[in-house]
């Protein structure tokens, strides 16, 4: 029988050809090591679409831009679940078989492994010559104290000893050390389906969002104040931990090359609704924790501050709109829609670029020099018409529809400029700027979990792979020449660390016993092959 | 953070000076290998080792001791070249990481770098508990080859971090995937030593006789047995297997304390998945009987292109939110 199925069918029960043998000969075919390695290579293979096709909880705009660009192949793996692989039911469903392999596999084993733990040293071969490495010592102590030697030298190594007496009158002590491998890879087994719970936890409790905050500007932890919401499946938008911040200032520190090395947002917060009060600063690394949710500083970005007036000077649009970086430079894109002039009076929108540090290429175009706001500028194109929005469709804030709409002219502003007319007389303004911080809100009550669980895997899997299970016998039998002992040990793999071990054993004993006058030579191994069956590990019993 | 070019241009020519003695002692090692007598592998453990069933002996890392030979000397040197070399290049990361007053893993030049040194590392360390002589020229390959892709394709001048890699955790983090990358590295090169010589054994040419499984030295016996070859690469991939667990969870409290989530399935964490899997099915294949031998080690070797695909492939053609990617 090979190991996997010796493993698999741990208690081999005659039984009639009946509904329940089958089932449980697929149960037993579910909880072998064969299938745990098939069931890892499937999961191997069913990450990769996850990792080479846009997903949809990253990045939904790369996925529809895949669609577009796929007609064919697209709607198929859209209907195979490859954009949200990781929530995918065939991901989940092969998981969940790998649980229930697990808990399968390790009923039986930890069962075992207590029995091993409870267990005595079992008796000693009959003939020590087929062990890997033997020993004899011979002694004048007598043969009593001489195993009462042995058992208290392997024990202050930490041995399990077992001491018998045999009919042929000799007494035997039987050794064995190792019991930690098992222990560590139950350990680490349990601790993978411990992380596995963890994630569930976090997914069915958890939520996350992003909001960006503009200087100056506050947050509040509803549903609404959410630029993109991923509430907890369980508890809903209901569940966000009330809370509430006011981002003071921003700062991002750059090389003179323009790398940056250092974002800050002084923020104040208060738990409840209460007023925010207590100040902290938020950095990259350095997340918050208020009312049990975590804030993180993401991004950050320039928000111009514009606005728009009429052909008679009165205010129709006073705004300080969040643009977003495109590059290093920090040039920076965004739109202006004002949609109410006057009445009679056609709709503007305005398509603009930042500049935090304006500069000119040598063909006369305008380039942004450097991330930090050294010289601000603001670039823009005008349009007239119809912006789009009574189709009552959702729109792209960052997005322009001129499909109803001509251009009226474009221009370049610094801080304090306004524009010449722009449509129906109105002009633009580039008041100044503030920056903005991208902040994450999260929560993830499964994320303790998870992380003891995977400490507790690798100490277990660390044992696992270091400790290894090994046997050791005496026999001590009284002769002619003095006391003789005989030493056998069997490692269970590397016969050679085993070797060294067992030589300073043998040696320490040597020292312990006062050496009779003749000794007979060491009996040699021979070639023959070692009964595998006297050492197993737990799981291959019995 | 001013960056210090005198410093930063000491460490570069230090790496090329290490790649130089890593060169010369790779061709000393295969004149070693081509020229020398025939190595003959000494019975081990008491004589007790060959006769026991492979699944007893998958750990028995020895590759038996060398008796005293010709051309010993030139391996010897060999060896020398690559403690200088490793000497040098160990100097040549310090001085980087002076140069920028940082860890100098911050990008994938650097890190290239410490995973070579972890890997000449690891194969020193091997070479002071076992005669593992005979893999130097074929460890040494892959790390000139990793070096000088790094050197000229990933090079990146000496700068500070951007903020988001300024984090304790991911020092530990990055540190201990180089790690374990430079030890499978060497385990990989070893596997597919083992293959090359598991297939020569099969037709009889592997210089080992089947009835003592003793090398024959009418040829190629110097090279280890093919089991031998299949234990140190296990004990290998066993050692950097836990290592790289440890780096894919410092990773995680990482992502945790920049992104707010510990795990985010972006393409980099994905990859390490993947390689974390495949390299614990390895370990799954090795006990069972029919899987264990060659098909295991194409499971490593797997592993191991997967680990590759998770450094370069992903960090060149797929960008995630791994900033790392700067090359
Ligand atoms: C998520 C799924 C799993 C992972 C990641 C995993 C991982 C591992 C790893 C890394 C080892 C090596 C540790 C060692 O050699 O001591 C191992 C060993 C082992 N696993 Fe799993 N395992 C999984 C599922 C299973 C299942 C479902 C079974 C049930 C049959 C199983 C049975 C075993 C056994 C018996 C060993 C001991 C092999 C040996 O030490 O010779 N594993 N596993």
């Amino acid at each position: 029988m090979t190991r996997g199925e010796r493993h698999a069918g741990a208690h081999p029960r005659p039984g009639s050809v009946t509904l329940a043998v089958g089932l449980r000969q697929s149960w037993r075919g579910l909880t072998s090591m064969r299938t745990a390695l098939v069931l890892l290579f499937a999961l191997a293979l069913a990450a990769v679409p996850g990792s080479v096709l846009p997903q949809r909880p990253l990045n939904p705009f790369a996925v529809d831009r895949f669609l577009g660009e796929h007609s064919i192949a697209g709607p198929i793996y859209d209907r195979l679940g490859f954009f949200d692989t990781f929530a995918a039911p065939w991901f989940v469903g092969l998981y969940l078989l790998i649980c229930v392999s697990l808990v399968g596999c390790l009923t039986p084993r930890i069962r075992l492994h207590a029995r091993a733990l409870a267990a005595r040293p079992p008796r000693p071969p009959r003939s020590f010559a087929r062990l890997p490495r033997t020993a004899s010592v011979t002694t004048t102590l007598p043969p009593a104290e001489v195993a009462a030697a042995v058992r208290r030298r392997l024990r202050a190594r930490r041995w399990r000893t077992e001491t018998r007496v045999h009919d042929d009158g000799a007494t035997s002590v039987s050794a064995e050390k190792g019991y930690a491998r098992e222990t560590g890879n139950l350990v680490f087994h349990l601790a993978i389906l411990g992380v596995i719970a963890g994630v569930a936890v976090g997914a069915l409790l958890g939520y996350e969002g992003r909001a960006i905050v503009v200087e100056g500007t506050g947050f509040t932890n509803t549903a609404v104040a959410y630029d993109e919401l991923d509430p907890s499946r369980l508890g809903g938008a209901a569940d966000l931990a009330p809370f509430s911040l006011v981002l003071d200032d921003f700062d991002a520190d750059y090389t003179d090359g323009g790398q940056p090395t250092d974002f800050r947002a002084d923020v104040r917060y208060a738990e409840g609704f209460d007023e925010p009060r207590r100040r902290t600063t938020l950095r990259v690394n350095h997340p918050l924790s208020v009312a049990g949710s975590r804030v993180y500083l993401l991004a950050h970005g320039y928000a111009p501050h514009i606005v728009v007036r009429d052909k008679d000077g009165r205010v129709v649009y006073d705004e300080v709109t969040p643009f977003l970086p495109q590059d290093g430079s920090f040039l920076s894109t965004g739109v202006i829609k004002v949609p109410d002039v006057s009445p009679g009076l056609p709709q503007i929108g305005v398509r603009a670029a930042f500049l935090p540090t304006v500069d000119l290429t040598r063909d006369g175009r305008l380039f942004s020099g450097f991330p930090d706001a050294r010289a601000p500028a603001v670039s823009f194109e005008a349009f007239a018409g119809d912006l789009g929005l009574d189709a009552g469709l959702p729109q792209n804030v960052y997005e322009l529809d001129t499909r109803g709409m001509v251009r009226t002219g474009g221009g370049f502003l610094l801080p304090g400029e306004t524009s010449g007319p722009l449509a129906g007389g109105a002009t633009m303004t580039f008041v100044g700027f503030r920056e903005w911080a991208n902040v994450q809100v999260a929560r993830d009550p499964g994320q303790r979990i998870v992380l003891v669980s995977a400490v507790l895997a690798l100490a277990g899997l660390m044992t696992s792979l270091r400790v290894r299970r090994r046997r050791i016998w005496a026999r001590v039998i009284a002769g002619p020449g003095g006391t003789l002992v005989e030493v056998g040990g069997l490692p269970r793999r590397n016969v050679e660390a085993f070797a060294s071990e067992f030589d300073r054993l043998v040696a320490e004993l040597r020292e312990h016993l006062p050496p009779a006058p003749r000794e007979p030579a060491a009996p040699q191994p021979t070639a023959d092959a070692v009964p595998v069956s006297d050492v197993r590990d737990s799981r291959e019993a019995p | 953070m001013p960056v210090d070019q005198g410093l930063a241009e000491l460490s570069d020519t230090l790496l090329l000076v290490a790649v130089l003695c890593y060169a010369v002692a790779m061709i000393g090692y295969a004149a070693d290998w081509a020229f020398g007598r025939p190595l003959s592998l000494r019975p081990i453990a008491g004589g007790a080792t060959d006769t026991l069933p492979a699944s007893w002996t998958q750990t028995t890392g020895r590759l038996g001791a060398a008796h005293p030979r010709r051309g010993a000397a030139v391996g010897a040197a060999a060896v020398a070249l690559t403690v200088l070399g490793w000497v040098v290049h160990a100097a040549s990361l310090t001085t980087r990481g002076l140069a920028v007053e940082r860890v100098p893993w911050g990008n994938m030049y650097e890190f290239s770098s410490a995973v070579c040194l972890a890997a000449v590392t690891g194969y020193l360390c091997l070479l002071y508990r076992q005669p593992v002589r005979h893999l130097g020229a074929i460890v040494m390959l892959p790390v000139i080859v990793y070096l000088g892709i790094a050197g000229t394709l990933l090079y990146a001048p000496a700068s500070p971090l951007v903020p988001a890699l300024n984090s304790y955790w991911l020092k530990i983090h990055v540190a201990a995937a180089a790690i374990a990358t430079g030890i499978f590295m060497i385990g990989f090169t070893t596997t597919v030593l083992y293959l090359v010589q598991d297939a020569r054994e099969r037709r009889g040419r592997g210089g080992v006789n089947e009835q003592s499984r003793m090398p024959s030295v009418s040829s190629g016996g110097r090279m280890p047995s093919a089991a031998s070859l299949d234990a140190v690469a296990y004990s290998l991939t066993a050692f950097a297997f836990p290592v790289w667990t440890f780096a894919v969870i410092a990773g995680a409290v990482w992502a945790e304390a920049a992104w707010g989530r510990y795990w985010g399935w972006d393409p980099k964490e994905t990859w390490a998945f993947i390689t974390w899997v495949l390299y614990a099915g390895y370990l799954h294949a090795r006990p069972l009987p029919r899987w264990h031998g060659r098909r295991a080690a194409g499971v490593a070797v797997v592993a191991f292109v997967a680990l590759m695909f998770c450094y370069f492939g992903v960090n060149l053609w797929i960008s995630g939110l791994h900033s790392y990617a700067g090359v």
